[in-house]
Protein backbone atom coordinates (compact mmCIF):
# COMPACT_ATOMS: atom_id res chain seq x y z
CA UNK A 1 0.00 0.00 0.00
CA UNK A 2 1.51 3.34 -0.84
CA UNK A 3 2.19 6.16 1.86
CA UNK A 4 0.01 8.48 0.35
CA UNK A 5 -2.97 6.11 0.24
CA UNK A 6 -1.87 5.54 4.13
CA UNK A 7 -1.94 8.88 5.03
CA UNK A 8 -5.34 9.30 3.00
CA UNK A 9 -6.96 6.24 5.45
CA UNK A 10 -5.90 8.07 8.70
CA UNK A 11 -6.82 11.12 7.63
CA UNK A 12 -10.19 9.24 7.11
CA UNK A 13 -9.56 8.62 10.25
CA UNK A 14 -8.89 11.38 12.08
CA UNK A 15 -10.95 13.47 10.47
CA UNK A 16 -14.07 11.75 11.04
CA UNK A 17 -12.99 11.29 14.35
CA UNK A 18 -12.47 15.01 15.22
CA UNK A 19 -15.47 16.43 13.69
CA UNK A 20 -17.99 13.49 15.64
CA UNK A 21 -15.85 14.73 18.38
CA UNK A 22 -16.34 18.42 17.72
CA UNK A 23 -19.71 18.41 17.00
CA UNK A 24 -21.00 16.21 19.70
CA UNK A 25 -19.20 18.14 22.47
CA UNK A 26 -21.22 20.88 21.25
CA UNK A 27 -24.59 18.94 20.75
CA UNK A 28 -23.92 17.62 24.52
CA UNK A 29 -23.47 21.56 25.22
CA UNK A 30 -26.50 22.73 23.97
CA UNK A 31 -28.63 19.87 25.40
CA UNK A 32 -26.86 21.31 28.76
CA UNK A 33 -27.62 24.48 28.12
CA UNK A 34 -31.69 23.77 27.22
CA UNK A 35 -31.44 21.74 30.61
CA UNK A 36 -29.75 24.94 32.66
CA UNK A 37 -32.68 26.89 30.81
CA UNK A 38 -33.43 30.26 31.93
CA UNK A 39 -32.49 33.47 30.54
CA UNK A 40 -34.59 34.92 27.86
CA UNK B 1 3.60 52.48 -41.76
CA UNK B 2 3.83 49.24 -39.42
CA UNK B 3 0.32 47.75 -38.75
CA UNK B 4 1.17 44.02 -37.10
CA UNK B 5 1.06 45.67 -33.64
CA UNK B 6 -3.21 45.33 -34.63
CA UNK B 7 -2.95 41.51 -34.95
CA UNK B 8 0.33 40.98 -32.95
CA UNK B 9 -2.17 40.06 -29.65
CA UNK B 10 -4.51 37.78 -32.23
CA UNK B 11 -1.56 35.95 -33.09
CA UNK B 12 -0.20 35.24 -29.64
CA UNK B 13 -3.34 33.58 -28.77
CA UNK B 14 -2.52 30.00 -27.71
CA UNK B 15 -5.10 26.84 -28.05
CA UNK B 16 -5.43 26.67 -24.83
CA UNK B 17 -6.65 30.27 -23.98
CA UNK B 18 -8.81 29.34 -26.41
CA UNK B 19 -10.54 26.70 -24.50
CA UNK B 20 -10.41 29.10 -21.38
CA UNK B 21 -12.53 31.48 -23.44
CA UNK B 22 -15.06 28.88 -24.22
CA UNK B 23 -14.89 27.59 -20.45
CA UNK B 24 -15.06 31.19 -19.21
CA UNK B 25 -18.24 31.52 -21.85
CA UNK B 26 -19.70 28.68 -20.36
CA UNK B 27 -19.48 29.71 -16.68
CA UNK B 28 -21.16 32.98 -17.59
CA UNK B 29 -24.01 31.55 -19.83
CA UNK B 30 -24.18 28.95 -16.86
CA UNK B 31 -24.67 32.26 -14.40
CA UNK B 32 -27.23 33.87 -16.20
CA UNK B 33 -29.50 31.41 -18.27
CA UNK B 34 -29.18 28.48 -15.79
CA UNK B 35 -28.81 30.80 -12.46
CA UNK B 36 -26.16 28.27 -11.02
CA UNK B 37 -24.45 31.08 -8.24
CA UNK B 38 -24.22 33.69 -10.62
CA UNK B 39 -22.42 35.84 -8.54
CA UNK B 40 -19.54 34.00 -8.43
CA UNK B 41 -19.66 31.80 -11.29
CA UNK B 42 -20.30 34.97 -14.01
CA UNK B 43 -16.93 36.98 -11.97
CA UNK B 44 -14.63 34.06 -12.86
CA UNK B 45 -16.09 33.23 -16.07
CA UNK B 46 -15.23 36.59 -16.92
CA UNK B 47 -12.18 36.83 -15.16
CA UNK B 48 -11.26 33.20 -16.80
CA UNK B 49 -11.27 35.72 -20.09
CA UNK B 50 -9.71 38.31 -18.96
CA UNK B 51 -6.44 36.51 -16.94
CA UNK B 52 -6.08 34.72 -20.62
CA UNK B 53 -6.08 37.61 -23.07
CA UNK B 54 -2.41 37.65 -24.71
CA UNK B 55 0.01 39.61 -22.94
CA UNK B 56 -3.26 40.67 -20.07
CA UNK B 57 -3.22 43.55 -18.32
CA UNK B 58 -4.61 41.94 -14.88
CA UNK B 59 -1.82 39.85 -14.86
CA UNK B 60 2.05 40.43 -14.14
CA UNK B 61 4.03 40.51 -17.35
CA UNK B 62 7.78 41.63 -18.48
CA UNK B 63 8.03 43.39 -21.64
CA UNK B 64 11.59 44.41 -22.78
CA UNK B 65 10.59 48.20 -23.53
CA UNK B 66 8.53 48.58 -20.39
CA UNK B 67 10.03 46.54 -17.71
CA UNK B 68 7.65 44.84 -15.17
CA UNK B 69 4.34 45.79 -14.69
CA UNK B 70 1.76 44.85 -12.04
CA UNK B 71 -1.69 43.52 -13.15
CA UNK B 72 -5.03 43.88 -10.55
CA UNK B 73 -6.53 40.76 -10.17
CA UNK B 74 -2.90 39.18 -9.41
CA UNK B 75 -2.61 41.63 -6.75
CA UNK B 76 -6.08 41.01 -5.69
CA UNK B 77 -4.88 37.39 -5.98
CA UNK B 78 -1.71 37.89 -3.91
CA UNK B 79 -2.90 39.94 -1.18
CA UNK B 80 -6.56 38.62 -0.93
CA UNK B 81 -5.82 34.82 -0.98
CA UNK B 82 -2.28 34.15 -1.05
CA UNK B 83 -0.91 36.29 1.63
CA UNK B 84 -3.44 35.99 4.08
CA UNK B 85 -6.93 33.72 3.07
CA UNK B 86 -8.33 37.07 4.14
CA UNK B 87 -11.10 37.10 1.27
CA UNK B 88 -12.45 33.94 2.14
CA UNK B 89 -12.17 34.28 5.84
CA UNK B 90 -14.02 37.70 5.62
CA UNK B 91 -16.90 36.11 3.56
CA UNK B 92 -17.50 34.00 6.50
CA UNK B 93 -18.53 36.83 8.74
CA UNK B 94 -20.81 37.37 6.36
CA UNK B 95 -21.73 33.92 6.32
CA UNK B 96 -21.98 33.19 9.56
CA UNK B 97 -24.34 36.61 9.87
CA UNK B 98 -26.68 35.12 7.96
CA UNK B 99 -27.03 32.00 9.59
CA UNK B 100 -30.12 31.23 11.98
CA UNK B 101 -29.15 28.17 14.00
CA UNK B 102 -32.15 27.88 15.96
CA UNK B 103 -33.35 25.30 14.01
CA UNK B 104 -30.59 23.12 15.18
CA UNK B 105 -30.46 24.40 18.25
CA UNK B 106 -33.43 23.31 19.06
CA UNK B 107 -33.06 19.61 17.74
CA UNK B 108 -28.99 19.26 18.99
CA UNK B 109 -29.20 15.80 17.68
CA UNK B 110 -29.41 16.85 13.91
CA UNK B 111 -25.63 18.25 14.59
CA UNK B 112 -24.56 14.50 13.84
CA UNK B 113 -26.13 14.05 9.85
CA UNK B 114 -23.58 17.19 9.74
CA UNK B 115 -20.74 15.22 10.61
CA UNK B 116 -21.70 12.53 9.53
CA UNK B 117 -22.18 14.12 5.55
CA UNK B 118 -18.25 14.88 5.66
CA UNK B 119 -17.26 11.35 4.64
CA UNK B 120 -17.52 12.20 1.27
CA UNK B 121 -14.69 14.54 1.44
CA UNK B 122 -12.23 11.87 2.95
CA UNK B 123 -13.64 9.34 1.11
CA UNK B 124 -12.57 11.11 -2.02
CA UNK B 125 -9.44 11.63 -0.65
CA UNK B 126 -9.00 8.28 -1.28
CA UNK B 127 -9.95 7.98 -4.95
CA UNK B 128 -7.96 11.31 -5.56
CA UNK B 129 -4.89 9.12 -3.81
CA UNK B 130 -5.70 5.71 -5.88
CA UNK B 131 -5.94 8.12 -9.18
CA UNK B 132 -2.59 9.30 -8.62
CA UNK B 133 -2.86 12.59 -7.08
CA UNK B 134 -0.33 14.14 -4.59
CA UNK B 135 -1.49 14.02 -0.87
CA UNK B 136 -2.12 17.68 -0.64
CA UNK B 137 -3.93 17.95 -4.10
CA UNK B 138 -6.32 15.26 -3.27
CA UNK B 139 -7.03 16.10 0.18
CA UNK B 140 -7.60 19.76 -1.59
CA UNK B 141 -9.82 17.96 -4.29
CA UNK B 142 -11.87 16.25 -1.35
CA UNK B 143 -12.69 19.49 0.33
CA UNK B 144 -14.73 19.82 -3.00
CA UNK B 145 -17.22 17.80 -0.63
CA UNK B 146 -17.64 20.36 2.04
CA UNK B 147 -19.91 22.12 -0.33
CA UNK B 148 -18.28 25.27 0.72
CA UNK B 149 -17.00 27.22 -1.82
CA UNK B 150 -15.02 29.47 1.01
CA UNK B 151 -13.75 26.49 2.53
CA UNK B 152 -12.32 25.28 -0.70
CA UNK B 153 -10.84 27.88 -1.76
CA UNK B 154 -8.81 28.40 1.69
CA UNK B 155 -7.52 24.81 1.84
CA UNK B 156 -6.56 24.78 -1.39
CA UNK B 157 -4.54 28.02 -1.30
CA UNK B 158 -3.09 26.77 2.37
CA UNK B 159 -2.03 23.28 0.87
CA UNK B 160 -0.41 25.24 -1.94
CA UNK B 161 -2.40 22.94 -4.51
CA UNK B 162 -1.66 23.49 -7.90
CA UNK B 163 -5.25 22.95 -8.85
CA UNK B 164 -7.23 25.63 -6.86
CA UNK B 165 -8.67 27.16 -10.01
CA UNK B 166 -10.13 23.86 -10.64
CA UNK B 167 -11.28 23.42 -7.59
CA UNK B 168 -12.95 26.53 -7.11
CA UNK B 169 -15.25 26.11 -10.22
CA UNK B 170 -15.72 22.88 -9.49
CA UNK B 171 -16.73 23.85 -5.78
CA UNK B 172 -19.06 26.03 -6.91
CA UNK B 173 -20.90 24.31 -9.90
CA UNK B 174 -21.56 21.44 -7.97
CA UNK B 175 -23.15 23.33 -5.30
CA UNK B 176 -25.60 25.15 -7.79
CA UNK B 177 -25.93 22.03 -9.00
CA UNK B 178 -26.98 20.28 -5.30
CA UNK B 179 -30.72 20.44 -6.81
CA UNK B 180 -30.14 17.84 -9.68
CA UNK B 181 -27.25 15.83 -7.84
CA UNK B 182 -28.84 14.92 -4.54
CA UNK B 183 -32.12 13.64 -5.78
CA UNK B 184 -30.50 11.44 -7.84
CA UNK B 185 -27.92 10.82 -5.03
CA UNK B 186 -30.58 10.43 -1.98
CA UNK B 187 -33.02 7.65 -4.50
CA UNK B 188 -29.60 5.75 -4.88
CA UNK B 189 -30.14 4.82 -1.19
CA UNK B 190 -33.87 5.31 0.02
CA UNK B 191 -36.92 3.58 -0.94
CA UNK B 192 -40.41 5.59 -1.36
CA UNK B 193 -41.57 4.53 2.24
CA UNK B 194 -37.77 5.96 3.30
CA UNK B 195 -38.83 8.91 2.01
CA UNK B 196 -41.86 9.42 3.14
CA UNK B 197 -41.41 9.33 6.59
CA UNK B 198 -43.06 12.10 8.75
CA UNK B 199 -40.87 13.60 11.32
CA UNK B 200 -43.20 15.28 13.71
CA UNK B 201 -42.08 19.15 14.21
CA UNK B 202 -41.74 20.17 17.80
CA UNK B 203 -40.50 23.96 18.18
CA UNK B 204 -38.55 24.37 20.97
CA UNK B 205 -37.82 27.83 22.36
CA UNK B 206 -34.47 28.52 22.23
CA UNK B 207 -33.13 31.16 24.09
CA UNK B 208 -31.21 34.66 23.61
CA UNK B 209 -28.71 33.43 26.26
CA UNK B 210 -28.66 30.33 24.39
CA UNK B 211 -28.12 32.04 21.26
CA UNK B 212 -25.30 34.27 22.31
CA UNK B 213 -23.45 31.64 24.07
CA UNK B 214 -23.41 29.08 20.66
CA UNK B 215 -21.00 30.47 18.82
CA UNK B 216 -18.47 31.03 21.53
CA UNK B 217 -18.71 27.83 22.64
CA UNK B 218 -18.30 26.20 18.99
CA UNK B 219 -14.98 28.12 18.70
CA UNK B 220 -13.55 27.43 21.78
CA UNK B 221 -13.98 23.62 21.53
CA UNK B 222 -13.05 23.45 17.78
CA UNK B 223 -9.99 25.29 18.36
CA UNK B 224 -9.11 23.05 21.15
CA UNK B 225 -9.93 20.04 19.06
CA UNK B 226 -8.71 21.47 15.69
CA UNK B 227 -6.78 24.14 16.52
CA UNK B 228 -5.89 24.65 12.27
CA UNK B 229 -10.03 25.23 12.17
CA UNK B 230 -9.78 28.75 14.66
CA UNK B 231 -9.72 31.10 11.39
CA UNK B 232 -12.22 29.18 9.62
CA UNK B 233 -14.90 28.95 12.50
CA UNK B 234 -13.84 31.67 14.63
CA UNK B 235 -14.62 33.85 11.84
CA UNK B 236 -17.60 32.21 10.79
CA UNK B 237 -18.67 32.45 14.38
CA UNK B 238 -17.77 35.88 15.00
CA UNK B 239 -19.88 36.84 12.17
CA UNK B 240 -23.10 34.71 13.96
CA UNK B 241 -22.01 36.42 17.54
CA UNK B 242 -22.39 39.55 15.78
CA UNK B 243 -25.88 38.74 14.32
CA UNK B 244 -27.48 37.27 18.14
CA UNK B 245 -25.66 39.28 20.60
CA UNK B 246 -29.01 41.85 19.54
CA UNK B 247 -26.67 45.38 20.05
CA UNK B 248 -24.71 45.27 16.66
CA UNK B 249 -27.47 45.03 14.46
CA UNK B 250 -26.25 47.08 12.02
CA UNK B 251 -23.05 45.84 11.81
CA UNK B 252 -25.05 42.37 11.43
CA UNK B 253 -26.66 44.17 8.49
CA UNK B 254 -23.64 45.44 7.19
CA UNK B 255 -21.78 41.77 7.26
CA UNK B 256 -24.75 40.13 5.52
CA UNK B 257 -24.92 42.52 3.49
CA UNK B 258 -22.26 44.83 2.13
CA UNK B 259 -19.65 42.86 3.48
CA UNK B 260 -20.32 39.58 2.21
CA UNK B 261 -21.40 41.27 -1.60
CA UNK B 262 -18.66 43.27 -1.78
CA UNK B 263 -16.05 39.96 -0.67
CA UNK B 264 -18.12 38.00 -3.25
CA UNK B 265 -17.62 40.63 -6.06
CA UNK B 266 -14.20 40.53 -5.58
CA UNK B 267 -13.66 36.74 -4.71
CA UNK B 268 -14.92 35.38 -8.07
CA UNK B 269 -12.55 38.07 -10.46
CA UNK B 270 -9.70 37.32 -8.01
CA UNK B 271 -10.07 33.52 -7.75
CA UNK B 272 -9.81 33.57 -11.67
CA UNK B 273 -6.06 33.95 -11.79
CA UNK B 274 -5.54 30.52 -11.01
CA UNK B 275 -7.77 29.55 -14.06
CA UNK B 276 -4.71 30.88 -16.53
CA UNK B 277 -4.73 28.45 -19.60
CA UNK B 278 -1.29 26.73 -18.87
CA UNK B 279 -2.75 25.57 -14.98
CA UNK B 280 -6.06 24.97 -16.19
CA UNK B 281 -5.99 23.13 -19.46
CA UNK B 282 -5.06 19.88 -18.10
CA UNK B 283 -6.64 16.49 -18.46
CA UNK B 284 -6.32 16.89 -14.59
CA UNK B 285 -8.67 18.98 -14.46
CA UNK B 286 -11.32 16.97 -16.37
CA UNK B 287 -10.79 14.13 -13.33
CA UNK B 288 -10.82 16.67 -11.12
CA UNK B 289 -14.93 18.22 -12.17
CA UNK B 290 -15.72 13.87 -11.70
CA UNK B 291 -13.85 13.76 -7.96
CA UNK B 292 -15.37 16.74 -6.87
CA UNK B 293 -19.32 15.08 -8.34
CA UNK B 294 -17.97 11.81 -6.89
CA UNK B 295 -17.52 13.56 -3.98
CA UNK B 296 -21.12 15.83 -3.33
CA UNK B 297 -22.44 12.12 -4.18
CA UNK B 298 -20.98 10.28 -1.45
CA UNK B 299 -21.39 13.22 1.12
CA UNK B 300 -25.22 12.42 0.38
CA UNK B 301 -24.86 8.86 0.38
CA UNK B 302 -23.40 8.64 3.61
CA UNK B 303 -25.30 11.06 5.03
CA UNK B 304 -28.45 8.76 4.27
CA UNK B 305 -27.13 5.81 5.64
CA UNK B 306 -25.92 7.33 9.09
CA UNK B 307 -29.22 8.32 9.56
CA UNK B 308 -30.49 4.79 9.10
CA UNK B 309 -27.55 3.11 11.53
CA UNK B 310 -28.75 5.81 13.92
CA UNK B 311 -32.30 4.74 13.50
CA UNK B 312 -31.93 1.25 14.92
CA UNK B 313 -30.50 2.85 17.81
CA UNK B 314 -33.43 5.12 18.47
CA UNK B 315 -36.36 3.34 17.47
CA UNK B 316 -38.61 5.76 19.11
CA UNK B 317 -37.38 9.12 17.42
CA UNK B 318 -36.37 8.30 14.19
CA UNK B 319 -35.18 10.64 11.45
CA UNK B 320 -36.44 10.48 7.97
CA UNK B 321 -33.26 9.11 6.16
CA UNK B 322 -32.94 12.43 3.62
CA UNK B 323 -32.00 14.73 6.39
CA UNK B 324 -28.88 12.92 6.38
CA UNK B 325 -28.29 14.33 3.29
CA UNK B 326 -28.69 17.85 4.02
CA UNK B 327 -25.83 17.70 6.33
CA UNK B 328 -23.68 19.46 3.42
CA UNK B 329 -22.90 23.01 3.89
CA UNK B 330 -24.74 23.94 0.49
CA UNK B 331 -27.50 26.66 2.26
CA UNK B 332 -30.12 26.21 1.48
CA UNK B 333 -30.68 24.07 -1.49
CA UNK B 334 -29.65 21.15 0.43
CA UNK B 335 -32.73 21.27 2.64
CA UNK B 336 -35.07 22.51 -0.31
CA UNK B 337 -34.40 19.32 -1.95
CA UNK B 338 -35.26 17.35 0.87
CA UNK B 339 -38.28 19.24 1.54
CA UNK B 340 -39.41 18.46 -2.08
CA UNK B 341 -38.19 15.45 -2.42
CA UNK B 342 -40.57 14.57 1.57
CA UNK B 343 -43.48 15.49 0.00
CA UNK B 344 -42.96 14.11 -3.79
CA UNK B 345 -43.55 10.51 -1.63
CA UNK B 346 -46.41 12.03 0.27
CA UNK B 347 -47.81 15.52 0.13
CA UNK B 348 -48.29 15.67 3.66
CA UNK B 349 -44.64 15.31 4.79
CA UNK B 350 -42.80 18.61 5.78
CA UNK B 351 -39.22 18.19 6.21
CA UNK B 352 -37.99 21.84 6.20
CA UNK B 353 -37.40 22.87 9.36
CA UNK B 354 -35.48 18.96 10.17
CA UNK B 355 -33.18 20.37 7.30
CA UNK B 356 -32.74 23.36 7.39
CA UNK B 357 -31.53 22.29 10.97
CA UNK B 358 -28.83 19.46 9.26
CA UNK B 359 -28.25 22.04 6.86
CA UNK B 360 -26.68 24.67 9.02
CA UNK B 361 -24.61 21.91 11.10
CA UNK B 362 -23.38 20.81 7.81
CA UNK B 363 -21.95 24.06 7.39
CA UNK B 364 -20.22 24.15 10.76
CA UNK B 365 -19.15 20.64 10.27
CA UNK B 366 -17.49 22.02 6.75
CA UNK B 367 -15.25 24.15 8.24
CA UNK B 368 -14.33 21.78 11.10
CA UNK B 369 -13.09 19.39 8.30
CA UNK B 370 -11.22 22.51 6.40
CA UNK B 371 -9.54 22.80 9.92
CA UNK B 372 -9.26 19.07 10.99
CA UNK B 373 -7.52 18.51 7.06
CA UNK B 374 -5.13 21.47 7.49
CA UNK B 375 -4.51 20.23 11.15
CA UNK B 376 -3.33 16.32 9.75
CA UNK B 377 -1.20 18.19 7.50
CA UNK B 378 0.31 20.72 10.54
CA UNK B 379 0.77 17.54 12.49
CA UNK B 380 2.42 15.52 9.69
CA UNK B 381 5.72 18.75 9.67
Amino acid sequence: MSENLIHALEMLGQGMLGIFVVLGIIALLVVLMGKLGGGK
Amino acid sequence: MDFSFLWQGLLSITWQQLVMYVIGGLLIWLAIEKGFEPALLMPMGFGAILVNLPLSGVIDQFSAGVGETHGIIQWLFEVGIEASEAMPLLLFIGIGAMIDFGPLLANPKLFLCGAAAQAGIFLTIIIAVLCGFDLKDAASIGIIGAADGPTSIMVSQVLHSDYRGAIAVAAYSYMAMVPIIQPFAIKLVTTKQDRAMKMPYKPQGVTRRMRIFFPIVVTVIAGLVAPASVALVGFLMFGNLIRECGVLSTLSNTAQNDLANLITLLLGITISFSMKADQFVQWQTLMIMGLGLVAFILDSVVGVLFVKVLNIFTPNNKINPMVGAAGISAFPMSSRVIEKLGQEADSQNHLLMHAIAANVSGQIASVVAGGVVLQYFANLG
